[in-house]
């Protein structure tokens, strides 16, 4: 199979997941886009390592991972301390500050 | 397969080490001693531990090299002076930190509740501000020095994740010091995700990681232009985010009005040295013979960047915000050097960080000074008369207001001049004659505040101006001292980074 369809597909899930930050309003959905954004990196990273036929490309994606894992805690953490404080998670609501 | 046992020149990586060390030691800090021990300790490592980092970077300075950690980071003297820039600038962001007045007595606690009514009567400290200033430190000593995308990536987040937390620490006003977390969590978060994306299409067009590897192909010209094209456009996309160029900039005033004011001085002054860094290094050994590709589009947003910041700035009725947006316009004048893409460029955009950072922390440190009962005062309006009440204060102020105006005679008028006629040479007539339009503009509304301070009647609500503590008081007279000096004798410093600043490649 054309490798070059994975680029596709990877294109396709980063577009949705930017779209999903831009238009969704609950915090942790906004997130999950963010995480479906680096997916898709992800999954590009993988495609040219076998496009490429090095392993770098691999290697990026492993660390990758660890640094959405890394994300997810401080995120979580400050989308949680919002939460108790407002009984919400949307960011709408979040607009104390002037724009 | 074989691994190869990885060599390391621990003494080229001394400083970064030495700063994560003392991180670690100050979360076990954070674990086992007891809290009233807490703040000092905290204070005593945080300081020390930058102090002998800089240490072991002076005796590492002449020595570059690009193999200290199997080709991943590059020592240089570009790397050097802004790892120390950094080093420095933190050290006094530390002092100011160290003022816990600005600090919640609790992050976990729900702002309201009983439960934070408690510990402010306990007078509880949040002493991890401390770790997590030197991670975020760490973080930022890695990424201007990156040679290879995945540390890039890994720096990043390094010296992002610990500001998305910091930013959420403040004593008053909790609600929007947490909004403006997670406004700077979702879109920082956004921003890596581009930076990541490019990272795997610039790895899809050469084969490699590396940015010499990257240069090379570019000079070959063997990959696919398509690729090349798109890496650089995303992987810019999460770098201009980070130093909040147009039209990635939405998050800055909302993060420097809602954080901590002594975090704000503190992102505000390092983050930008960092990330400039990176930029600098990446723009000139990675993409300089790819020029033609990303310099009309970096010239636009540079001038953008310039005219809105400038702009936006004279309508804000509020200091903090109105630091943010000059910081936005200062991040298109420094954009002026990436596009020289010489060494003209390379020398005047390190002096302009430099500069550039010391103004701002000692800027934000005054903010901080200003106060009434319900802690800082950041309304404009209300810091009319300043100069009738307390004139050393304001009058320090007007010096930083005058170096981002870049009046002569200040650290600032140099950078500008540096940086303007760096441009110039490399033909960029187009960002000479908008930069010095916005900084005609930005001297208006710095101006105005000067103004403001001194020749407006005080207004009698309550604001007050707090005598210094000994550490605050350190890190407005440094820098102020730094801002004089450098205004009235740059040739020292500017001879100095003429004759060490180059990237290795």
């Amino acid at each position: 199979m054309n490798p070059y369809n994975y680029l596709y597909v990877a294109g396709l899930l980063f577009t949705i997941g930017a779209i999903g930050v831009i238009v969704r309003r609950n915090a942790i959905v906004v997130f999950m886009c963010i995480e479906l954004m680096l997916n898709a990196a992800n999954l590009t990273l993988v495609t040219f390592s076998r496009i490429n036929g090095t392993l770098e490309g691999q290697v990026t994606a492993f660390f990758t991972m660890v640094v959405a894992a890394c994300e997810v805690v401080v995120g979580l953490a400050i989308i949680i301390a919002i939460y108790r404080s407002r009984r919400s998670a949307s960011i709408d609501d979040a607009s104390l500050l002037k724009r | 397969m074989t691994f190869v046992t990885p060599v390391l020149n621990y003494a080229q990586l001394a400083p970064i080490l030495i700063v994560l060390a003392g991180a670690v030691i100050g979360v076990l800090i954070e674990a086992f001693a007891p809290r009233a021990a807490r703040h000092s300790s905290q204070l005593f490592i945080s300081t020390f531990s930058l102090v002998t980092a800089f240490a072991a970077l002076m005796t590492v300075r002449n020595q570059s090299s690009v193999d200290a950690a199997m080709g991943s980071v590059a020592f240089d003297g570009a790397a050097v002076l802004i790892q120390a820039s950094i080093l420095a600038i933190s050290f006094l962001a530390i002092f100011l930190i160290a003022d816990q007045e600005n600090f919640t007595a609790m992050a976990a606690a729900v702002p309201g509740s009983e439960e934070e009514r408690q510990s402010l009567q306990k007078d509880l400290r949040v002493t991890e501000v401390y770790p997590l200033t030197l991670f975020a430190v760490a973080g930022m000593l890695i990424f201007p020095i990156a040679t290879d995308l995945i540390t890039l990536f890994v720096a990043l987040e390094i010296l992002s994740l610990p500001l998305y937390l910091m930013a959420g620490l403040s004593r008053r006003r909790r609600l929007m010091s947490q909004e403006s977390a997670l406004k700077y969590f979702l879109l920082g978060a956004f921003s890596s995700a581009f930076f990541l994306f490019g990272i795997a299409y610039l790895y899809g067009y050469s084969g490699t990681i590396t940015l010499s590897g990257i240069q090379e192909s570019i000079v070959g010209g063997s990959g696919n232009d398509i690729f090349l094209l798109m890496g650089i456009a995303f992987l810019s996309i999460g770098l201009l985010f980070k130093v909040g160029a147009v039209p990635f900039h939405a998050w800055t005033p909302d993060v420097y009005q809602g954080a901590p004011t002594a975090i704000t001085g503190f992102m505000a002054a390092a983050t930008k040295i960092a990330a400039f860094g990176a930029i600098l290094r990446i723009f000139y050994v990675g993409f300089a013979n790819a020029e033609w590709q990303w310099k009309p589009a970096l010239v636009v947003i540079a001038i953008i960047t310039m005219v809105f910041g400038s702009v936006v700035a004279i309508t804000q009725r509020d200091v903090k915000r109105m630091l943010a947006y000059s910081s936005i316009a200062h991040a298109g004048f420094l954009l002026a050097g990436v596009i020289a893409l010489s060494k003209s460029g390379l020398d005047s955009s390190i002096f302009y960080l430099f500069a550039y950072g010391i103004a701002t922390l000692g800027a934000f440190a005054v903010v901080t000074l200003v106060r009434d009962s319900a802690g800082e005062v950041t309304d404009l309006n209300r810091w009319s008369g300043l100069g009738k009440r307390s004139p050393l204060l304001a009058l320090v102020f007007a010096l930083y207001l005058l170096t981002f105006a870049g009046i002569p005679l200040t650290s600032g008028f140099i950078g500008k001049f540096s940086i303007f006629s760096a441009a110039y040479e490399s033909g960029s007539t187009a960002i000479l004659i908008t930069g010095v339009l916005a900084s005609a503009i930005a001297a208006f509304f710095y101006i105005r505040v000067i103004v403001l301070m001194f020749f407006k009647d005080p207004v009698e609500d309550g604001t007050s101006v707090v005598i210094p503590s000994a550490l605050t008081t350190i890190t407005i007279a440094v820098s102020a001292t730094v801002t004089i000096l450098l205004g009235v004798f740059p040739a020292p410093l500017l001879n100095f980074i003429e004759t060490t600043a180059f990237f290795i490649r």
